[in-house]
């Protein structure tokens, strides 16, 4: 690694709703400017190659996978890490139902999924099945079968929408 | 135990859907796995690996790569000469290979930078000189070649283990049967793939003391490791392991990144971090074993089996990590399902240069578990019975003991099929074997398989009389309660249980609790998260120190309330008399009550497994506390022109004993599903066919895994037969309903295009192969014809309990000349 490429550039940009800046080397992708110049190590890394979906944060808005954005690119744009996803210490709906549901076995990919699911909702209010699979098909899960996760989305979806629900009994003691 | 406690109060934990107690900051992303641990002044390392997969090193030169600004030190296998390994049979590796390697990923040079940029850098400038071996790639190859040897110990040329066992006579029960069936059958290798890499951080302290944090499944046995191969005191070894981002039987060897981390944190004086690649991670690997087998099985007209031979064949890759329990354990659990009187195991597991096999979820039964099922599956056809009445009228009796004495606890199978077969329409589903009238369309299929699995290892791995789990209990006279435990959550839930259960014995919520767990300065011995042991043996050691703290409890507030002792309870965060529940105190109240009375307030609790009746050599792999019991039924569609395998839904129940979180239990069983999907229809160890043994897909995209799109729908049912062994009656649920998911699916591809696929994973060509050899009036069966000759050691016999049998060798002479 020669001198020059070791020579940090600064940039500027909103980090979970707050102005920041960060210097880094400019080889940096935007998972490891979080994770090794910001000290946010919620983002998680599996592959480092696009292809886990774990490394998932929110840019503008969007979900994208953090190991292929250069934390360049980040400047002046608005970055959303799951430590920005709770206000204060309230969780966000979603983080609710999946520590509710059991969504989150050994939570290594659930601040991805959260991220995207996330998205997901804010576009999407009321997702059926189908649409929750197709959202959420980039990150993979090797704990959960996924299936606490669909119902834990489902499950804060409702609830954003103002609706009382709970888990079937059937998807908590399994069927009579 | 806990169950027949006096005062029995409904349970108010044990059986309830609460949230686990780390389940917040997993969903705020503030648990602290390894590699987001960091340290002031931490330097990081990275592992020079061999690309060569049989070579003799010739010679190393780090000059280069240590002249690099920015390197502290370069280490070699000469700096870390002591071996080491999981079994004490199988001490072969070293952190560093010092005079050869053995596969392609095989650890040759480590260096330690400022950053891990400029470690990599520098670790491509180490020249390291090879001189090349031929290599073995298969089964077949390391029986046939018996030079070179991949190690120089083991049951002679390339075979790391040999073992023939037989309970009873086995020819005898084939003469008696009405049918007997020899099938072939082969089931690929597959990982682990949890989505955190392995990592590690060491650090040398001050106090010449030294801390390792490892994502690992088992910090007691790394840390017996590193007092080895480092040559410290283990007082002055301290590990802790880190939650684990999934594990599956992936982080259960004691790995070289850890142990080079500490040594060049020792040299250093630094912190030091290695965090390991994707492609690293494939090169780590210990997954399932490739296993070639053939199952010989005698029956009656009924269905019930009359003898079964089952021959297994390892592929072991390149070193022997858990291979010898692997190769037992691909004949061990055969008897644990149906009734097999007569019974004869041979297995051998072979050296080859491909990573190291070692146990994943299911550790060496998944597969023989398909060729018991398939073969099942044959039968009922050849005898015209229906597949899932076969099994439920044959089933092992409960509290009994088999052929090869294992003891049998609670068995739920018969309900658990029952349960499948309802809920899954089978009897207007199943056409029978005349496809004539199809109930299902020509491409939908449903098929059946059951399994059984362990409640932990009745034997620890290395020989030793103490518990296998150990828990300590503090309770503070603010009312606070710290569980200390040697176990590690890998996602499972572990530390969870650990509060359910104390927090059900002394009346509190588990929320109140304090959980440390895996660090070996602070908690006591577990041996680690592996053969679904943790539920059931920290448990009951869980148990076994709550009830010493509330008898304490009980004690003091009975003598301060002046009711009698039998007439208090716990319950609500209050100790009171049951008869006039007013009348009692707090719980931090009996605290102080019972710190003033008898001192500061710790217990302890441990937990042995039961004695196993068996006594003859090799005796040691299979007995458990208890077995859980799974049935699952698959529906599939198979498409013929692609041969494109789609699994629609999976009936699945599980004898869990008794659930102490039914909410975790539905978890891991539709988890379970989900990891015997993938092995079924696509997950696999490829490797490039010129003999090369370089691995093909040492990455997440093409290492093909199932996505929200590939996951099947699963109906879960939940069978409570509480076996006496287990706390509050629960059994495993970890990895028992992987079982049966591979065996049903191929079972329900048959019944939907009438082809056998018996090789494991079912991929689209295979299908193919076998509907087009079909329609040329082939048999339509895709999978191995014959096995390899092996030249078995005569088998060990062992008379079985229905023939009067002790559990020991018989003598060698004179039986059966």
């Amino acid at each position: 690694m020669s001198e020059t490429t070791k020579q940090k550039v600064h940039i500027r940009f909103t980090l979970n709703g707050e102005p920041s800046e960060v210097a880094f080397a400019p080889h940096k992708t935007l998972l490891e400017v979080l994770r090794e110049d910001l000290n946010l190590t919620g983002t998680k890394h599996g592959c480092e190659l696009g292809e886990c979906g774990t490394c998932a944060v929110l840019v503008d808005g969007r979900a994208i996978l953090s190991c292929l954005m250069l934390g360049l690119d980040a400047a002046e744009r608005d970055v959303k890490s799951i430590e920005g996803m709770a206000d204060g210490a309230q969780l966000h709906p979603l983080q609710e139902t999946f520590a509710d549901t059991g969504a989150a076995q050994c939570g290594y990919c659930s601040p991805g999924f959260l991220l995207v699911a996330e998205e997901l909702l804010k576009k999407n209010p009321s997702p059926t099945r189908q649409v929750i699979k197709e959202a959420l098909s980039g990150n993979i899960c090797r704990c959960t079968g996924y299936i606490k996760i669909y119902e834990a989305v489902e499950l804060a979806a409702a609830r954003m929408r103002g609706e009382e629900m709970e888990l079937p009994r059937e998807s908590v003691y399994g069927y009579e | 135990m806990s169950n027949n406690r006096k005062n029995e109060e409904p349970l108010r934990v044990v059986g309830k859907p609460f949230r686990k107690v780390d389940a917040r900051a997993k969903c705020m992303g503030q648990t602290k796995f390894a590699d987001d641990i960091v340290l002031p002044r931490m330097i990081y390392a990275k592992i020079l690996r061999s690309h060569h997969p049989h070579a003799l090193i010739k010679r190393i030169d780090a000059s280069k790569a240590l002249a690099t600004p920015g390197v502290f030190a370069v280490i070699t296998g000469q700096d870390l000469p002591n071996s080491y390994g999981i079994l004490p049979v199988s001490q072969d590796e070293h952190a560093l290979c010092i005079d050869k390697v053995r596969f392609i990923g095989d650890p040759v040079a480590a260096v330690v930078a400022s950053d891990e940029d400029t470690a990599f850098d520098a670790m491509n400038l180490i020249e390291v000189e090879y001189e090349n071996l031929p290599s073995i790639s298969t089964i077949d190859e390391a029986l046939l070649i018996e030079e070179p040897r991949i190690h120089e110990y083991g049951d002679g040329g390339n075979i790391h283990k040999k073992v023939s066992l037989e309970f009873g006579d086995v020819e005898e029960g084939f003469a008696e049967a009405d049918l007997v069936r020899e099938d072939t059958f082969f089931y690929e290798g597959n990982t682990h793939l949890p989505l955190e890499q392995h990592a590690a951080i060491a650090y040398f302290d001050t106090d010449n003391k030294l801390t390792i944090w490892s994502s690992t499944q088992t910090p007691h046995y790394v840390h017996r490791a590193l007092a080895k191969v480092l040559e410290l005191p283990a007082s002055h070894v301290r590990v802790i392991a880190t939650p684990n981002g999934g594990g599956f039987g992936g982080k259960s060897d004691p790995f070289n990144h850890e142990i080079i981390v500490c040594k060049l944190s020792m040299i250093t004086g630094r912190p030091v971090k290695c965090t390991l690649t994707r492609e690293e991670v494939f090169y780590c690997h210990r997954g399932r074993h490739p296993v070639l087998m053939q199952v010989k099985t005698g029956v009656k007209k009924d269905g019930s089996i009359t003898g079964m031979h089952f021959k297994s064949f390892l592929d072991g890759g390149a070193y022997g990590s858990y291979g010898v329990a692997s190769t037992f354990y691909t004949g061990a659990l055969q008897t644990v399902t149906y009734d097999v009187p007569r019974y004869k195991f041979q297995g051998v597991r072979v050296f080859t240069n491909k990573p190291p096999c070692g146990p994943k979820r299911g550790h060496g039964t998944p597969q023989p578990r398909y060729a018991v099922e398939v073969q099942l599956d044959k039968i009922a056809e050849q005898l015209a019975l229906d597949p899932a009445q076969i099994r439920r009228q044959h089933l092992v009796k409960p509290y009994s003991v088999t052929a090869n004495y294992l003891r049998i606890g609670s068995m739920g199978l018969g309900k658990c099929i029952d349960k499948v077969v309802e809920g899954s329409d089978w009897k207007s589903k199943f056409s029978g074997w005349n496809k004539e009238n199809r109930k299902l369309p020509f491409g939908k299929g449903i098929g059946i398989a059951c399994s059984s699995y362990i409640c932990g290892a009745g034997l620890p791995i290395y020989w030793n009389s103490m518990p296998q789990s150990g828990v300590q209990l503090r309770l503070d006279r603010q009312g606070g309660v710290c569980v200390m435990c040697g176990s590690i959550d890998i996602g499972q839930g572990s530390d969870s249980i650990l509060a359910y259960i104390v927090a059900e014995v002394l009346g509190i919520d588990p929320f109140d609790i304090r959980i440390v767990t895996a660090d070996t300065d602070l908690t006591p011995v577990d041996l680690g998260s592996y053969s679904s042991r943790v539920t059931l043996m920290t448990g009951n050691a869980a148990i076994q120190a709550a009830e010493r703290a509330r008898e304490l409890l009980v004690m003091a507030v009975s003598e301060k309330l002046g009711v009698p002792i039998e007439n208090i309870s716990l319950a609500e965060r209050r100790v009171f008399d049951v008869e006039n529940p007013d009348v009692g105190v707090s719980f931090a109240e009996a605290v102080v009550l019972a710190e003033s009375k008898f001192g500061t307030i710790g217990t302890v609790g441990s937990y042995s497994p039961p004695p196993s009746p068996g006594k003859f050599k090799g005796a040691g792999v299979g007995p458990s506390p208890a077995y859980s019991y799974t049935a699952a039924v698959a529906e599939v569609d198979v498409d013929p022109s692609t041969g494109i395998v789609v699994v629609e839904r999976i009936w699945i129940a599980h004898d869990i004993g008794q659930s102490i979180n039914p909410m975790l239990v539905m978890g891991q069983v539709e988890g379970s599903v989900y990891m015997g999907l993938g092995e079924i229809l696509m997950e696999e160890m490829a490797y490039r066919g010129n003999r090369n043994v370089v691995h093909k897909f040492p990455s997440m995209l093409e290492y093909k895994s199932p996505t929200t799109m590939e996951m099947c729908d699963v109906k879960t049912y939940l069978i409570e037969d509480a076996d006496p062994n287990g706390p509050f009656g629960a059994k495993e649920v970890g990895q028992g309903p992987l079982l049966p998911v591979p065996p049903a699916v191929a079972n329900a591809v048959y019944d939907a295009v009438g082809v056998r696929i018996d090789e494991v994973p079912i991929m689209p060509e295979k299908v193919l192969k076998a509907l087009r050899e079909k329609a040329k009036g082939g048999d339509g069966r895709y999978g191995p014809d014959s096995v390899p000759g092996v030249e078995w050691p005569p088998p060990m016999r062992v008379l079985t309990p229905a023939e009067g049998g002790d559990g020991r060798e018989m003598p060698r002479v004179a039986v059966h000349s």
